[in-house]
């Protein structure tokens, strides 16, 4: 995917027909669908607000970037690895659909797109046609909650809901908490709040760790993820320091953007965010997850990420219960990469059924 | 081993082969039939003898390459030779022209150049590919553009002319262009002998250049072994050597070319310390260890091969790493997913192998990852040493593999203190985000590159290497061009000797100027008139031949002393500020004034020089101490355009303690203009004054106590120049030597410099017109006393 003339060289033979069944449709042995899912993790229940932790983390910018910039260098995955990696990256995703102009109609034609991510040909092509190949979640505002729930019924696909005044975060709390309230009595299983960016720029710690409790508690058994909005924290030691502060509150995934700023999931956020969970997990002893969101668009860019989390957080950190991209054009390019490893020729949009 | 199902891998989720795809640089070799003669003046030049180059990582021969005899060096040489005119007669733009169309040569062939580099050493494909080859380009590009600009920014001075230069195996195609680069630059022509594990990818440049346009001839390849090596070091013909590998080697040919009048660089050994404060972010140090050591195996000069960590946090930087070595990927080369490749060749992989037995024999404790390297190369593991003593065999040496060592210091001056425990100087990298410490301690260290919170990045704009045994000269930069330039001969004045006797009267006798008393001048050092420790003295005679006093007779217990001495004064002088060294020297200039008339007659009648002339000579040497007191504080540094986001400072520090064995004469002149230029920029010094003229010297010490130089900045060494030089040569704490003299006591000084591999800088039967500023001061006698260390420094809020 980095370089097609030595992609072409590499399949040699295989690019100017298409050779369909590239990796042995039909070559599925029984039982090479392994089944034992990971054992399921105690959720993060917090622990409290320590501020000596929170203003020691050091984070050296310069230095965070090369190591994000090496990452997609140093690791790549190719031909049958490249098609199990990218189906892995369509069920880590959540689909999402966050536009002011977002109808029923529009949120089941997504809920549909979700049960069937990759065409079902494609997938036999590829010898995965038994995996369970679905996205992760669907992500909705309030309003669309119902619909999607009722959509996804019997599919196990949870909804989310972004809440707390997306994107700006900055409704009064009450609000705030009776919206994450409401969507949660809708059926949404997934709760994306924005945290107030002013605590952060402020270092005000006790004030954000207070607010996120303060979530967390309107969520039940809904799960919390909690948005930092890194472009605008200023500082990559200021997203180390709120990653920090909303898991100790609770958190059980951590998110870079809303995507509606001008600097969305970059990887050095993820990098550092990762870190930090890092030293969470070491620490206390809970896994919480990540969620890059917003600027994710091409194949290359999902395996960069899911190459970072497992160099830096491990395998167990691949599961959609630890990570998640919230993306809604991400899977029309992984698609078509899919498509291009199935056949060996290009593919285009318009063979991928939209969402 | 059948290749797993998609299903099985989705929902392992391991990494899989990423092959670089190494058609064309197989093709590459086929089409030279695998078999590669030297390149000499344009033309493949079959040898008498062929050697196998091997791939590490598979151990299957790539092809064979020329054994270089005496007469093929010979041949290159002459071809070298022959080229010579008329490439240093070309314009500075033409040169940069061919510099910058090798640099687009290399780009169009930027893929082949790393496979091949690749396949021939070991490294990674990411690496060669994103690191190596790139940086190649950068070299001749930054160089085409010196090569324009070597007119009007090095004014007289030109090409040294016929280069040898000697390069490593593990960066073969980069080290390549930091020795070829500069050299072509300046107007040199080149003898390249590439190391024999490593030829392929000079042959493919020396093959890219013909295909760039460079004329035949100023470019030549001899491939082979050490022979090959030794041959080009000897041979009569040669101008320069230029050298990078072991010290071992570096020794060698220092004392080959002693007294020979070639010039040397020389990019020597390293075991440089990574160091970490408790204040550091902590996992981009884990990072920063990775491309500390496990870049290029570990085969890295610079490598950041000792950690030293403070205390505290050693707990939590070991378990850190443990975790992140877990993570590390050993393979083939051409593996794209890969972080660590193949060891270059048996002998390398069996020293790291005994190296890391030796360390457990020691005492340390020994971790690798759990996961086992490939069998059928040439691999080793990741490897973290702790509980290491500074006393360890592994924390002295080099062990130039994927190893590095770790111990703990308590505080910054203790983390100095360790940092500068070892004979080598080369690099170093500090890790705190407190700038306060960052910029403390880089000064602090013994080394010529400092990566603050970084390791491992070079630019062609910043000057490499090293301090100490770690060698001497730079490369990239513009310091890294003095190495490729001499100075064009200068018109001569008429000498001083010549019109010694032209003016004033004839001295009358030498009683008279002094005190009537006989004198027996002690030596001065660490501020005090001493005996010397052999209680013996030398007589003094005047130009007639009486005897108007006595000297001490130094001995080689005097120089230890002195050369303490000067240990002891070092370190504050070299902190102290530039406006206090100037002042000192103005200082020094106005009470010599007050005694003008006083020094002009003891010139006079002790040397017997005409009176007026003693007069001239007292007035320069005025002026010389003023020049040396205005450059005090106009000495500056550099902040070198290095393409990242950062700050690259090029401080030009004092080398240290510097002897100066000074000239026969002017007797007042020649002793001011040699050791004034060491101690205006921080250096302190032993001097071994004229052996002919020792009392003018001595005479200045009574000046330098009230002038408020502190004691031991200059130390007075009196006696026989053969005997004394000789021991201030071999002493392992001079840092540096100049020598004014014999042939013969050059040749001396460069052998026995070999010992600690101290800078040197000599001049027999020199011709120097000390009178004329233009040729007895300035800029050259400061670079001699400097050396450049150059600091990375990058920022971002």
């Amino acid at each position: 995917m980095d370089d097609r003339p030595s992609m072409a060289q590499y399949h040699s033979g295989m690019s100017t027909t298409k050779a369909h069944a590239r990796y042995g449709a039909g070559r599925t042995r029984p039982g090479a669908i392994p089944d034992h899912p990971p054992p399921v993790l105690e959720r993060n229940r917090g622990c409290p607000l320590d501020l000596s932790w929170v203003r020691d983390t050091r984070v050296n910018r310069s230095a965070v970037e090369r190591r994000a910039a090496t990452i997609e260098t140093r690791r790549t995955v190719k031909k049958e690895w490249q098609v199990a990696w990218l189906l892995r990256a369509v069920t880590l995703m959540d689909l999402t659909t966050l536009q002011g102009d977002d109808t029923p109609g529009r949120v089941r034609r997504l809920c549909a797109k979700a049960r069937m991510p990759v065409r079902r040909d494609l997938l036999e092509l590829l010898g995965a046609q038994d995996l369970p190949i679905r996205v992760a979640a669907v992500c909705v505002y309030h309003e669309m909650v119902a619909t999607a729930v009722a959509a996804l019924a019997g599919s196990g696909i949870p909804v989310a809901a972004v809440s707390t005044g997306f994107p700006a975060g900055l409704s009064p709390l009450e609000t705030r908490l009776r919206e994450i309230e409401a969507s949660v009595r809708d059926g949404a299983a997934e709760i994306d709040i924005v945290i107030t960016r002013g605590h952060v720029l402020t270092g005000n710690w006790g004030a954000l760790y207070e607010e996120v409790k303060a979530f967390r508690a309107a969520c039940g058994e809904a799960h919390l993820k909690t948005i930092l909005g890194t472009g605008e924290l200023g500082t990559l030691r200021d997203v180390a320091r709120a990653s920090l502060v909303c898991m100790m509150a609770g958190a059980d995934f951590i998110k870079t953007s809303t995507g509606k700023e001008p600097v969305n999931a970059t990887l050095p956020v993820g990098l550092v965010m990762a870190r930090q969970i890092r030293d969470y997990q070491a620490r206390v002893g809970y896994h919480v997850g990540l969620k890059p969101a917003g600027g994710i668009r091409t194949a290359k860019q999902s395996l960069g990420w899911l190459a970072m989390m497992k160099e830096e957080l491990g395998d167990r950190w691949l599961r959609p219960d630890l990570f998640r991209f919230g993306a809604s054009s991400l899977l029309a390019d992984i698609e078509r990469q899919l498509e291009f490893e199935a056949t060996g020729g290009y593919s285009a949009f318009h063979r991928h059924p939209v969402g | 081993m059948a290749r797993p199902s998609i299903p099985e891998i989705f929902e392992s989720m391991a990494w899989g082969p990423a092959p670089e795809a190494s058609g064309k640089a197989l093709e590459w070799l086929d089409r030279n039939g695998r078999k590669f003669g030297h390149v000499i003046g344009g033309q493949q030049v079959e040898p008498q003898a062929w050697f196998d180059t091997i791939n590490p990582a598979t151990r299957e021969v790539l092809a064979q390459v020329a054994q270089g005899s005496e007469a093929d060096v010979d041949a290159a040489v002459r071809a070298a030779r022959a080229a010579f005119p008329t490439w240093s007669a070309l314009s500075g733009h033409e040169r940069a022209r061919h510099l910058y169309a090798i640099a687009r040569h290399v780009q169009k062939h930027h893929r082949l150049f790393a496979v091949v580099e690749s396949l021939d050493n070991g490294k990674p494909i990411r690496e060669s590919r994103d690191i190596d080859v790139p940086l190649v380009a950068r070299h001749f590009y930054h160089h085409a553009g010196w090569a324009q600009l070597r007119d009007s920014e090095f004014p007289g001075y030109g090409p040294v002319g016929v280069v040898g230069q000697i390069i490593p195996w593990n960066f073969p195609l980069l080290m390549l262009a930091w020795k070829i680069a500069p050299a072509l630059a300046m107007g040199n022509t080149v003898v390249l002998k590439p190391a024999e594990f490593t030829s392929l990818t000079a042959l493919l440049f020396a093959e890219v250049c013909r295909e760039a346009g460079l004329p035949d001839g100023v470019v030549n390849v001899v491939t082979g072994d050490g022979r090959t090596g030794a041959a080009l070091v000897d041979h009569p013909d040669v101008d320069k050597i230029a050298f990078t590998g072991s010290t071992e080697v570096g020794r060698i040919i220092r004392t080959a070319t002693a007294g020979s009048d070639k010039k040397l660089s020389l990019e020597l050994g390293g075991k440089s310390p990574f160091i970490v404060f408790e204040d550091a972010d902590l996992d981009s140090v884990v990072e920063g260890v990775v491309d500390a050591i496990w870049f290029n195996q570990g085969q890295v000069c610079c490598a950041g091969s000792r950690i030293l960590v403070q205390e505290g946090m050693a707990q939590r930087l070991v378990e850190r790493l443990k975790a992140r070595m877990e993570t590390l990927r050993v393979g083939d080369s051409l593996d794209k997913a890969i972080d660590i490749g193949a060891i270059v060749a048996p002998v390398q992989l069996e020293r790291i192998q005994q190296l890391v037995a030796q360390g457990e024999a020691e005492g340390a404790a020994m971790w690798q990852p759990s996961w086992s390297c490939p069998t059928e190369g040439l691999f080793y593991p990741p490897t973290l040493f702790t509980d290491v003593a500074p006393a360890a065999t592994i924390a002295q040496v080099e062990i130039f593999g994927p190893v590095v060592v770790l111990m703990t210091f308590r505080t910054p001056a203790e983390a100095v203190e360790l940092a500068n425990n070892t004979r080598f100087g080369l690099a170093a990298s500090i890790w705190t985000e407190n700038i306060n410490t960052a910029l403390d301690i880089a000064p602090q260290v013994k080394a010529g590159t400092v990566w603050i919170n970084c390791t491992n990045v070079f630019d062609a704009a910043s000057g490499f290497g090293g301090y100490r045994e770690s060698g001497f000269g730079r490369e990239g930069g513009e310091e890294g061009l003095w190495e490729y330039v001499k100075r064009a001969p200068r018109p001569r004045k008429k000498s001083r000797a010549e019109e010694g006797d032209s003016g004033g009267a004839k001295p009358t006798g030498s009683g008279e100027s002094l005190s009537g008393l006989d004198r027996t001048v002690k030596m001065y050092i660490g501020g005090k008139q001493v005996r010397p420790d052999g209680a013996y003295s030398r007589p003094v005679l005047d130009s007639s031949g009486t005897q108007v006093g006595e000297v001490g007779d130094g001995n080689r217990k005097d120089i230890r002393n002195a050369v303490e001495a000067a240990r002891k004064a070092a370190e504050s002088w070299g902190r102290s500020t530039a406006h206090l060294r100037a002042q000192i020297l103005f200082y020094l200039a106005e009470n010599l004034s007050h005694r003008r008339g006083e020094f002009a007659e003891r010139i006079h009648s002790l040397t017997g020089v005409g009176s007026r002339a003693a007069q001239r000579e007292v007035e320069a040497s005025i002026s010389r101490v003023f020049s040396y007191a205005a450059w005090a504080d106009k000495w500056e540094g550099a902040v070198h355009h290095t393409p990242f986001r950062n700050v690259t400072l090029a401080m030009k520090e004092p080398i240290g303690v510097m002897g100066v064995v000074c000239p026969e004469g002017p007797s007042l002149l020649g002793f001011l203009s040699t050791i004034l230029p060491p101690i205006s920029i921080g250096n302190t010094v032993v001097a071994v004054p004229s052996e002919r003229w020792p009392l003018l010297a001595t005479d200045c010490y009574q000046l330098f106590d009230t002038s408020d130089l502190p004691g031991g900045v200059i130390n007075l060494v009196t006696g026989g120049h053969d005997l004394l030089t000789d021991v201030l040569a071999a002493h392992d704490d001079v840092d540096g030597l100049w020598y004014w003299g014999s042939g013969a006591g050059a040749t001396q000084v460069q052998r026995l410099s070999a010992g600690n591999m101290k800078r040197t800088w000599v001049e027999h039967d020199a011709k120097r017109d000390w009178l004329d500023p233009r040729d007895g001061e300035g800029e050259e006698f400061l670079r001699e006393a400097t050396q450049i260390k150059n600091i990375w420094i990058p920022y971002g809020a």
